[in-house]
């Protein structure tokens, strides 16, 4: 049972971390332009990027 | 998804003006540090190529900074150092991607779409760990662990209720305060009550908690609120801002000879304005000096464009064609025919504001009856038992069994497989309800230039033209703007033409050239010919040599789309503001037997309102600014997307292929969505038909309302998914969509 005292916490904060990493994405405007980024992994040459709009 | 290739363009660009470099400075915004920033629509931009030539293309511009396209959204965002604007619309319409100001600017951020995905990143989380502690449960965790799970999961499931439930707490809210029953409501109740009688229950030691029903039913939920969103917000985005028809400013000559360009709103009765040709005219005005013609289509419908000359007075919203004009403002720009139109269309805002979605009509029946079932359950078992806790465990079953999550999903899952479908065919749908309306029309009525037609003048006697005077003449005609000009310049390499020493334009009449002293004159045949008859002639030294004559282009598949629509619902009128003749010949063609012709905007809504007394309810089919009125009067409306942006955003739904079976398309696809609706709610009644006895009798513990939940929503989502499928009537419409050139073949 002692077990649980350490297992449930590192189970819900590698969830938890999954959710934090969502968020982000989603706030550097990740999701802002599906189907832009589906085309740009095509590219070759190295974007100046600025996750900004 | 269709790529470059030549003739693969979803938006047929007509006739359109690129703004002016004074228009982009104008919208362009300061970032401050000498940094400038301008967002431009680019409806051509289609696929990675695309954006890798128009972004690098653009940051070889000296003073470009960053350039950075958006392929959802069609739009590019440019920011550049200085003050001065570097040649940005040039350079994209010289790389065949002509770039539009868009009306909204938000900046292309959307909040709801954020709050919603934030919400749903919440829930996920919250339902996908809550759900692996009630598995240990339901697989015989007890005692201690038991409550220790609970309470883990009621910790987990308290962001989730406040983030993801807060949007249905507001909705619900929203629709109690003003009497109205949704579908939010039994949602919010449920989950909340839940939610409440877990924790006690949890606090009590019980067996049973709810708090995965009531995250998970959150979870599910979302996704179709979400889905239906993205949906609704590409429509919106790639509609907006295609053409637009007023005007940011105009360039104002001021009295002691200076020129200024001022924003719209500054302009007033009596000042003087210079408008270039290819630009729109600005406000209502009278022409000073000048001769020019105009392209009046989207206005009143006349396909052919109007000659002016100085005292006429022309109306806002007009593209000046051949030449330069300078104006006197005669209207400010609030009181311009412009603004007139939009005041006559909300005025004339008809039957679609009473319609009330399926999903609505529904929730205003199930919640009530819901609720009754729930409230009776716990009588019941109070009465049976005398145990309160448990009549309440009871009835929460009940509400949660019976909550929605098949119901709520079964009306958006469908209409957004449906929206999906149409958006692959080139039609966007401004929401779920307009599919529903449109299934209910009962009679089509379409406007004739730009609708039927293109809008576009075609050469018909081409054949019988030598190829000698073609040449000239398609040489001539390459240095005008003037449609008539450009439908013979596309006749251009037939034969060599003559060098000429000069060719110049004179406005209002027609083209003139001189090659040694001959002298050739393309355009009006009363200026160029010999005669004073009307029409199109190449006239040499005076002599009318050959006649052209045009027709206005009738849209792809314009005849079986109609021939369709006549066998579906028994009657198609066209109502158009051009000429009896014009329109005679179009009816002909389309072998349509009802029409109207010369109608004015306010005629063109009492005919929808004569026609709605009948008791038949219209589909508006039009594109033009008279029209709009028109559209906000029908039942339910399309627009194509080379309308007028007051017109598209009247419409419900807009088409943005040249081909006219959009209109059946969309109401096939329509009228399957509406069955599919039905035998989703179907489903969801025969679900609860036996799921509903067996929680009033108290055997649905948690495991059994996840099973039944998950498995009605796979269900009903299994079903939506048909529409994708197997689709015949709308595959052969597709094969004739493609690959069919937007330019006049020949």
């Amino acid at each position: 049972m002692n077990m649980l005292v350490y297992l449930i916490p590192v189970a819900l904060s590698l969830g938890g971390l999954a959710l934090l990493a969502f968020l982000w994405a989603l706030r550097a405007g990740q999701y802002d332009d599906l189907d832009g980024a589906a085309a740009r992994v095509l590219f070759e040459d190295e974007d100046k990027d600025d996750n900004e709009s | 998804m269709s790529c470059c290739a030549p003739g693969s363009e979803d938006i047929a660009v007509i006739g359109q003006a690129l703004p002016s470099d004074d228009e982009v400075a104008f919208a362009a915004r300061d970032l401050g540090d000498g940094m400038h920033q301008i967002e431009l629509s680019v409806p051509g931009v289609h696929c990675g190529a695309c954006i890798q030539s128009v972004e690098s293309t653009l940051r070889k511009l000296a003073t470009v900074e960053t350039a950075r396209v958006n392929l959802s959204t069609r739009r590019v965002s440019v920011r550049w150092r200085g003050d001065a604007l570097p040649p940005i619309v040039g350079t994209l319409a010289k790389l065949g991607y002509p770039p539009n100001l868009f009306d909204d600017t938000a900046g292309g951020k959307d909040p709801v779409l954020s709050q919603l995905l934030r919400a749903l990143g919440v829930s996920a989380f919250a339902a996908s760990n809550i759900m692996l502690l009630s598995v240990s449960v339901w697989s015989g965790a007890d005692g201690a662990t038991r409550d220790l799970f609970h309470w883990v999961s009621a910790l987990i499931a308290l962001p989730a209720l406040v983030m993801a439930g807060g949007i249905y707490y507001r909705s619900a809210w929203s629709a109690l305060r003003h009497g109205r029953m949704n579908m939010d409501v039994p949602i919010a109740i449920g989950i909340t009550v839940a939610y409440m009688l877990s924790i006690y229950d949890t606090l009590h030691s019980g067996q049973h908690a709810y708090f995965d029903a009531s995250v998970t039913l959150l979870f599910f939920l979302l996704i179709g609120r979400t889905l239906d969103h993205v949906m609704r917000g590409k429509a919106r985005a790639a509609v907006a801002g295609l053409a637009r028809l007023a005007p940011r400013g105009a360039l104002v000559l001021a009295p002691d000879g200076s020129r200024d360009y001022r924003p719209i709103n500054e302009i007033e009765p009596g000042m003087q304005l210079l408008v270039a040709a290819g630009e729109r005219i600005p406000v209502d005005a009278r022409i000073l000096h000048g001769n020019s013609d105009l392209d009046c289509a989207l206005v009143n419908g006349e396909s052919a464009p109007q000659a002016v000359a100085a005292g006429a007075a022309i109306q806002a919203g007009t593209l000046n064609l051949t030449g330069p004009l300078t104006l006197e403002a005669t209207a400010p720009a609030e009181s311009s025919f412009l603004a007139e139109m939009v005041r006559l269309m909300e005025a004339a805002e008809g039957g679609r504001a009473r319609y009330r979605r399926i999903a609505d009509r529904v929730a205003s029946l199930y919640a009530p009856v819901v609720h009754l079932a729930a409230v009776l359950t716990f009588i019941g078992w109070m009465f049976a038992t005398g145990d309160w806790h448990h009549a309440a465990t009871v009835a929460i079953a009940v509400l949660i069994i019976t909550c929605p999550c098949a119901l709520g999903l079964a009306v958006p899952i469908v209409q957004i497989m449906a929206a999906r479908r149409l958006f692959e065919n080139g039609i966007m749908v401004r929401d779920g309800a307009a599919m529903e309306r449109l299934t209910e029309a009962g009679a089509v009525v379409f406007d004739k230039t730009g609708t039927l037609t293109l809008g576009q003048p075609l050469l018909v006697n081409a054949g019988e033209i030598a190829p000698e005077r073609m040449a000239v003449a398609a040489a001539l005609a390459a240095h005008s703007r003037h449609p008539l000009s450009q439908a013979i310049a596309a006749y251009q390499g037939f034969g060599v033409a003559p060098a000429f020493d000069r060719i110049e334009e004179k406005p209002g009449f027609g083209m003139e050239a001189h090659a040694g002293s001959d002298v050739w004159r393309l355009g009006r045949a009363s200026w160029a010919g010999d005669g004073s008859e009307d029409g199109t002639v190449l006239a040499l030294n005076g002599k009318t040599v050959t006649r052209f004559s045009f027709e206005d282009r009738l849209r792809a598949d314009a005849r079986d789309s109609v021939a369709q629509l006549q066998a579906a619902f028994g009657s198609v009128e066209m109502l158009s503001g051009d000429t009896e003749a014009a329109c005679a010949r179009v009816a002909s063609e389309l072998q349509l037997t009802s029409y109207r012709s010369g109608l004015l905007p306010a005629e063109k809504v009492a005919r929808i309102d004569e026609l709605h007394a009948q008791g038949r309810k219209v589909l508006m089919v039009g594109d033009g600014l008279n029209d709009a009125p028109a559209l906000g009067a029908a039942y339910v409306s399309m627009a194509p997307a080379t309308a007028a942006d007051i017109g598209r955003n009247a419409a419900d739904f807009v088409f943005l292929r040249e081909s006219l079976s959009a209109v059946p398309l969309a109401l096939d696809v329509s009228r399957r969505a509406a069955r599919l609706i039905r035998q989703n709610l179907g489903i969801a009644v025969v679900y609860n038909f036996f799921a509903v006895p067996l929680a009033f009798l108290g055997y649905v513990t948690p495991l059994v309302a996840a099973i039944a939940m998950s498995g009605s929503s796979i269900i009903v989502i299994g079903n939506a998914l048909r529409l994708s499928g197997g689709a015949s009537v709308a595959a052969d419409v597709k094969s004739s969509l493609t690959g069919r050139p937007v330019e006049a073949a020949q």
